[in-house]
């Protein structure tokens, strides 16, 4: 069996004469944890909703574990859980109800399944109340227990962390680096923060305008575009020493940013406390969102 | 299959719908069995002993003095008059108490509006509160094809309208035996009358029991409603909020009330859905709004009606993109 989970070929959506999504491809693969990032509006949600059958698209094709989606929706479907957007499910059923419905669509799931997943999303205590009573975080949870019920291959999550309280979102993240490495699942997440994807994914892709504009592992993509940012005494000789041994890229009032390096920060540090300069905070930083898509687009800015 | 269905009357149930009709149903009737009471005591005040020949014969001479006055209704009122001379000549008591007799003109009364009102409750958010609880997008991301999931709800739409019928039944004649007691089953009723050329035709006259009457009746009205259902169905399915698509289908049926008693010279009216609903007089022998109706004519137009609008329901559910 391939390694292969999803694939996307030359997607393309049109409405009216509006091209929404302009030909994108991508490949996950078993196991890996995959970011789509972009703002709002870039076409993220578009894109999942036809990966997921609910858009179809003008052209191209999507493969489910080598099932086309249009052609054999029922198959591909059965590898695959979604949740899009927010988890919405029936208010005036249980929790438990809401799973049973959702079990009944796909075939052969067990009750010990159903009792499986809802410990695996820790809801056991709650799970015969109705969803009307639970809080943003128990519906998250549960609509991850709906999406995990028929032991998917590919796991499709919007903006998973949306509204969730900051032991939520961590939460949530551990379960879901847990699914793709013990479980063996295809994750894959959206979201318009890059911090986000950055403690969650293993690759991204950002797109911007219906186009994807970077494929690339999480690491290789931040390491190009970390910064140090550097507050010398005195700020005079510090500089010129700084400047000597790799580019400024800009001056702050006190502080100095240059390109990170892993492999040679701790040399300039040396070199520069050898010429008698005070390093008084050497402070790793990530882009924004912003300056990353600044950076990639050409000054394109975000609309 | 059947497990789906299952689940889409799970929904209904969760949110109470069948409590909220079976309650509505309730009032309504205890509303109308004490008016009833109260009206034929009335009459009993008013006549005394009389006999109901006597009370039948002057209702016709009332009628006919009517008749110079009465202008566009002059045809109708001349059938009536006859259908009473009818009875009238056969020694049959058009109007026997009891429980039967209340529920054949709750029935004949209700179909047109009441019971299509009660199926909307159930029909018009069947697909539209899926989209606005936004549920409907995990219910089209499994692996069951949409036609399937369209079919499962139009199944449990058709079980809905049957248990509503059922519980009308049931639930008006479990008030009215108590208030007017269970007599009359098979009290003979006509049936058979058609209006030809504005002339009642008493040739196909027939009599049956009361009993065999009212189940014709319940028949006919669960066509009516299961009609109406399909086409709220559509526009549940066209429509996003289930508001506009119950006031859509509000203003069809009321405006099929009106125009029942205004299109007689429009002849074309008899295609609209709206002016076939009042199967119910074609039983009683009351003239159909526009000549030439008839009992299988209007049950052929619904059922046109009713597949046009199960169509357009699966061709559009089948390809519409859900943002």
């Amino acid at each position: 069996m391939s390694d292969i989970t999803l694939s996307v070929n030359g997607l393309r959506k049109v409405i009216g004469k509006r091209v929404i999504i302009k030909d994108l491809s991508f490949e996950l693969k078993r196991g890996e944890v995959f970011g789509f990032l972009g703002p709002n509006g870039a076409g993220k949600t578009t894109t999942i909703r036809m990966l997921v059958g609910l858009i179809k698209p003008t052209a191209g094709s999507i493969r489910i574990c080598g099932l086309d989606i249009s052609k054999q929706f029922t198959k591909a479907m059965s590898h695959l859980g979604c949740i899009v957007e927010n988890p919405e499910l029936y208010p005036f059923l249980s929790g438990l109800h809401n799973l049973r419905h959702f079990a009944v669509m796909l075939s052969g799931i067990s009750h010990e399944r159903i009792d499986e997943v809802v410990r695996l999303v820790g809801m056991q205590d709650r799970i015969q109340d109705k969803v009307s009573t639970y809080s943003l975080g128990m519906r998250q949870r549960l609509g991850i227990a709906q999406a995990l019920l028929g032991k998917p291959d590919v796991l499709i999550l919007d903006e998973p962390t949306n509204g969730l309280d900051p032991s939520g979102i961590r939460e949530m993240r551990a379960f879901i680096r847990f699914l793709a490495e013990e479980e063996g699942l295809t994750v894959l997440v959206s979201s318009h923060l890059l911090h986000e994807i950055q403690l969650m994914c293993d690759r991204v892709a950002i797109i911007s305008k219906g186009e994807i504009i970077r494929i690339d592992t999480v690491h290789e993509l931040l390491s190009s575009e970390e910064r140090l940012v550097w507050r010398l005494q005195p700020e005079a000789l510090g500089k010129s020493v700084l400047g000597g041994l790799t580019e400024i890229l800009s001056e702050d009032e006190g502080s100095v940013t240059t390109p990170y390096s892993e492999r040679l920060a701790g040399e300039w540090n040396r070199l520069l406390v050898e010429a008698g300069v005070r390093v008084l905070e050497m402070n790793r930083k990530l882009p924004a969102l912003e300056d990353l898509f600044l950076e990639l687009t050409g000054g394109e800015a975000i609309d | 299959m059947i497990s789906l269905v299952q689940n889409e009357l799970m929904k209904l149930l969760g949110k109470r719908r069948f409590m909220i009709i079976a309650a509505i149903i309730v009032v309504l009737l205890s509303l109308f069995t004490y008016a009833q009471s109260r009206q034929s005591e009335a009459v009993k005040e008013r006549l005394g002993d009389v006999d109901w020949r006597t009370e039948l014969q002057q209702r016709i001479v009332d009628w006919q003095n009517r008749l110079s006055s009465a202008g566009q209704w002059k045809d109708q009122l001349q059938i009536q008059i006859q259908q009473y001379q009818y009875y009238l000549d056969h020694d049959v008591n058009p109007s026997e108490p009891g429980a039967p007799t209340f529920i054949r003109g709750f029935v004949e009364n209700s179909a047109e509006l009441f019971l299509p009102l009660l199926v909307m409750i159930v029909a018009v958010d069947l697909v539209s509160s899926e989209r606005s609880m936004g549920t409907i997008k995990l219910l089209l991301t499994r692996p069951v094809s949409r036609f399937k999931v369209l079919l499962s709800k139009y199944i449990a739409l058709i079980l809905s309208v049957s248990l509503i019928i059922f519980l009308f039944g049931l639930l008006s004649f479990l008030i009215s035996a108590v208030m007017f007691g269970n007599q009359g089953w098979s009290a003979p009723v006509l049936t058979g009358f058609s209006v030809q050329g504005g002339e009642l035709n008493i040739a196909g006259v027939r009599l049956v029991s009361q009993s065999r009457y009212i189940l014709q009746q319940f028949g006919l009205a669960w066509f009516i409603s299961l009609v109406v259902g399909t086409l709220s169905f559509m526009l549940s399915i066209l429509m996003r909020s289930s508001a506009a698509g119950m006031g859509t289908m509000l203003a069809c049926l009321i405006s099929g009330a009106i125009l029942s008693s205004m299109v007689s010279s429009w002849e074309s009216a008899k295609y609209l859905f709206m002016v076939n609903l009042g199967l119910m007089d074609y039983m009683s022998g009351s003239a159909p709004p526009v000549e030439g109706m008839t009992l299988g004519f209007s049950l052929a137009v619904l059922a046109v009606w009713m597949l046009g609008a199960l169509a357009v329901s699966f061709t559009v559910f089948m390809r519409k993109d859900i943002y």
